[in-house]
């Protein structure tokens, strides 16, 4: 036997393994770029969100402090660098305690809707049935209804009329949950589907597992490879629900949180009189946030593919050959490839090579 | 005679996540008009990589070197397809080589008719107006052997069979009449007895048509049925540049040389099969056999109110207890429906299936999942039968955890390691995940984990069909001597009858659900009583330029005769 000129595979190193740090290793150009300038604004973002009480200078309900009132409709100045508004609030402090409100509502509508839509897509597609056809049927007509009734809808179910800040988040969540459910339950519906039809499962049938073994063994871990990219544009979306519902007035009391959105709605009609302030901070904040998403969502999905995936060129004739199944029984090298470098129907050896079947 | 295309130092590179990859080295050959020229060599040898750079097919990624110089037919034009502009690539494909390829399904649009697709290569190359396009279009599809060209020129490729289809990719091809025709592996994707026919069609596309032919295949009989010269090609470089009496004599390269030793022939096994017929016990035909199926039917549930499709329809056989049977027929014959049948993920709708003593007609899966621990199965595709994100070690002792054997994967691991010694895979592959394997040793992981559990009964479904034939020797002397070791009884399937014979101790053939013909692997090769099984077999080519000549006409004869 051969195999005693077996080399060692060395183990792959952590960050290589690790989701988004193997992404950004990976990654060549433009596309890396688009990740880098994602990354860094999503870490701002997130940082902000954490260290809001070090980083605003006043608290997101203060109107007044030892020297006095703040005035209302002030233009940045030193004390105000972003200027005050109408109900006389410093709009710095509210941009940046408003970054921790945005991220809860992303945290709790992506739970919630995480939680539902993969336990629902994994029981409809692996059991099928009656429960498949209502479940799509139901999610199908949800898809009708445009997202932001639903949420005024929820938001008066929830906080009935009143808006603190847990009505306000939950009310957002709420109904970006109920539209993102049937997002996640197609997507892992389609790949359960996909995936019970693949020969491991069958091969776990035929060893005789139960279906609870199948569906969590084997089926629930392969299903759920393609939830961060939807994750990242989910959030995205989240954000401008929450802000659109502020804007309309059904978000949150300035006093019980900040929230852009709201500030927004308040700052309508300072445009027309030129404060430019009141309404352009606010603004920029949910642009800078939802693009910083949105920049890594779309990169993520482009290095998924290897259709889209840059490389660099290589020069002529670089490269090593090959090594292919000569020796019986297959080729002694084995690949370094990693569960994000397989795709389906191909693999990967020694060199990257990639051996269709 | 003129050279067609000259590949002189031909180069080519990929850069992929893992770096730079030297797919083809230095590579030079030369194709003369009215040849046919066969690139062999196993999966990842650069072949299919040096006939797409013929026509300048390959991806962004590839950085060539070298040079290709292509000549019309009328020898007034060269271009080296490596340097020439956009322009004039679109220019020389078909007109001056033609492509055909592999899965004749899928190089068809399913949206158009076949008539506009061939007028569509008409139309990009020269002011041809619609009347003479659809005549030049009838004319060619009856000339590749379509029936009826007239009507059928207004038919969607669903509308024609695999073997038809194919003969349309080859029409397209043919079309514009170009000097150089390249064949991707244009018989893989079908069944060995339209094989031979697609392979006549391609002898006549070079002796009427006049056309060179690269010929990509792994398949060292459709080489010695159709080709003139070989070049064998190994790791990127041609090893061997033969005409092909002289290589299949008397093969220089040591690669040649194991090549064409690992080729399967039909009628090495019948040896094997007596030998161990003579070993059996005397009162084994009396012992309880392992399968036993009376007129077994399988219909598969049609849509919405439509009648089923019956797969499988009135067949009788048994397996007895440490007997390999080999089931053997075309795709669609049922083969695999009777397998999934037996490991009880098809259901049985008529008849009598009686599996370790269970009638699997209208059983329960709760009464079967016991006896599912006597059973083993092995998939056909070792690529897909891993789940991915769990080592060898916990695939192979998931067996042994469902049943109870042992609590979790890592007790289970000496018994792992057990199981990979005797695959032949040393113990450390446990560790590995299955896409850092290669196929042929995932199959035999594959072996291992169908046989942890020791099972009376392995069904083994094209276990060698995705492999290259090097590796296939390998796994199937596996199989044999695990056969032996362990004296399970097994159901083999495979559409090879050189691979069935091989291992098998009875052949069966099937035939659109049916079982046309049963018996030892000399009475069902040696001499067939079934016309179908008579026909399979002339067409099926060996691995001889000359022995294949004379099949060729025996099978010609066989088809006149029906």
């Amino acid at each position: 036997m051969t195999a005693a000129s077996v080399t060692a595979v060395p183990k792959r190193r952590l960050r290589d393994r690790l989701p988004v740090v193997h992404q950004l290793r990976q990654s060549v150009g433009l596309q890396r770029g688009m990740l880098v300038a994602g990354l860094v604004m999503l870490t701002i973002f997130i940082l902000s969100a954490i260290f809001a009480p070090l980083l605003a200078p006043y608290g997101f309900a203060q109107r007044k402090n030892d020297a006095g009132a703040f005035g209302t409709q002030q233009p940045p100045s030193l004390e105000h660098p972003f200027g005050t508004t109408v109900g006389g609030y410093d709009v710095l402090s509210r941009v940046i305690w408003g970054t921790q409100t945005a991220i809860l509502v992303i945290i709790i509508a992506v739970l919630l809707s995480i939680f539902i839509g993969v336990a629902l897509g994994l029981y409809a597609g692996y059991f099928g049935g009656w429960v498949d056809r209502v479940l799509v049927v139901v999610f199908d007509a949800i898809y009708a209804f445009p997202s932001l009734l639903l949420a005024i809808v929820l938001s008066i179910v929830i906080s009935g009329g009143q808006s603190n800040l847990w009505a306000g988040v939950l009310a957002a969540a709420g109904a970006i949950t109920v539209v993102y459910i049937p997002q996640y339950f197609r997507v892992i519906r389609a790949e359960t589907v996909r995936i019970k039809a693949e020969a491991y499962v069958e091969s776990a049938k035929v060893l005789g597992a139960s279906n609870s073994r199948v569906v969590f063994k084997h089926v629930f871990r392969n299903a759920t490879r393609t939830l961060p990219l939807i994750i990242t544009l989910n959030s995205s979306e989240a954000i401008l629900t929450m802000a659109a519902l502020g804007f309309l007035g059904f978000g949150i009391e300035p006093t019980a949180a900040a929230e852009w959105g709201y500030d927004l709605n308040k700052a309508q009609s300072d445009v027309t009189s030129g404060i430019w302030w009141t309404a352009l901070f606010p603004g920029l904040a949910i642009v800078f946030t939802v693009l910083a998403i949105t920049l890594v969502g779309e990169s993520l999905n482009d290095l998924a593919d290897p259709r889209l995936r840059g490389r660099r060129r290589v020069a002529q004739a670089a490269g090593e050959v090959a090594q292919t199944s000569v020796v019986p029984g297959g080729a002694l090298y084995a690949g370094p490839g990693g569960l994000a470098g397989l795709e389906d129907g191909e693999t990967f050896d020694e060199h990257g090579i990639e051996v269709k079947r | 005679m003129s050279t067609v295309v000259d590949i002189r130092n031909l180069g080519v590179s990929f850069s992929t996540d893992a770096g730079a990859v030297k797919a083809v080295d230095d590579v030079s050959l030369s194709v003369q008009s009215g040849e046919v020229l066969a690139i062999v060599g196993e999966s990842g040898s650069g072949k299919t990589v040096t006939a797409k750079t013929i026509l300048g097919l390959l991806p962004e990624t590839a950085t060539t070197r070298g040079a290709v110089i292509l000549t019309n037919r009328e020898g007034t034009r060269e271009s080296d397809i490596i340097t020439v502009s956009k322009q004039r690539l679109r220019e020389v494909r078909g007109t001056d080589v033609a492509m055909v390829f592999q899965e004749p399904s899928t190089a068809l649009n399913p949206v158009y008719t076949v008539g506009w697709q061939i007028m569509e290569g008409l139309r990009a190359h020269g002011d041809v107006s619609k009347q003479e396009a659809r005549a030049k279009a009838i004319d060619i599809l009856g000339r590749v052997g379509i029936p009826d060209p007239e009507e059928r020129i207004d038919h969607y490729p669903h509308q024609f069979s695999g073997g038809q289809k194919q003969r349309i990719v080859i029409a397209m091809a043919l079309v514009l009449n170009p000097g150089l025709i390249v064949a991707d592996e244009p018989t893989t994707a079908l069944d060995v007895t339209v094989q031979a026919e697609i392979l006549d069609l391609l002898r006549r596309c070079r002796d009427e048509f006049g056309s060179a032919i690269v010929l990509i295949t792994h398949n060292m009989g459709v080489v010695a049925d159709l080709a003139d010269r070989v070049a064998v090609m190994y790791q990127g470089v041609v090893v061997e540049e033969a005409d092909v009496h002289t290589l299949f004599a008397s093969p220089q390269a040591d690669y040649t040389k194991k090549l064409l030793a690992a080729v399967p022939y039909v009628g090495h096994g019948t040896v094997k099969a007596a030998e161990r017929a003579a070993a059996r016990p005397t009162n084994w035909l009396e012992q309880p056999p392992v399968v036993e199926a009376k007129g077994l039917e399988i219909t598969y549930p049609g849509r919405f109110g439509r009648p089923g499709f019956q797969a499988v329809g009135g067949v009788d056989l048994v397996i007895r207890p440490g007997e390999v049977l080999g089931l053997v027929g075309e795709s669609g014959s049922g083969k695999t429906t009777i397998g999934r049948a037996i490991a009880g993920l098809t259901k049985v709708t008529g008849g009598s299936l009686k599996v370790l003593d269970a009638e699997m007609n209208g059983i329960r899966e709760r009464n079967f999942r016991p006896l599912r621990s006597r059973i083993g199965f092995v998939f056909q595709d070792p690529a897909s039968s891993f789940n991915p994100l769990l080592t060898i070690a916990e695939c192979v002792a998931e067996p042994l955890v469902i049943h109870g054997r042992a609590k979790d994967p890592r007790a289970a691991r000496a018994r792992v390691d057990e199981l990979l010694e005797a695959v032949q895979l040393p113990k450390a592959y446990g560790d590995r995940y299955p896409h850092e394997l290669s196929g042929g040793q995932r199959q035999r992981a594959s072996l291992a984990r169908s046989l942890a559990l020791e099972p009376e009964l392995l069904i083994a479904d094209e276990p060698t069909s995705a492999l290259d034939v090097s590796v296939q020797a390998r796994v199937l002397e596996l199989f044999a001597e695990l056969q032996r070791e362990f004296g399970f009884a097994s159901l083999f399937i495979s559409h090879d009858l050189a691979v069935v014979d091989l291992v098998a101790d009875r052949i069966a053939v099937l035939y659109h659900g049916r079982l046309v013909e049963e018996g030892t692997g000399i009475e069902v090769l040696g001499s067939p009583v079934d016309p179908y099984t008579q026909r399979l077999l002339a067409s099926l080519p060996v691995p001889d330029p000359a022995a294949q000549a004379e099949r060729r006409e025996e099978l010609r004869r066989l088809r006149e005769a029906d």
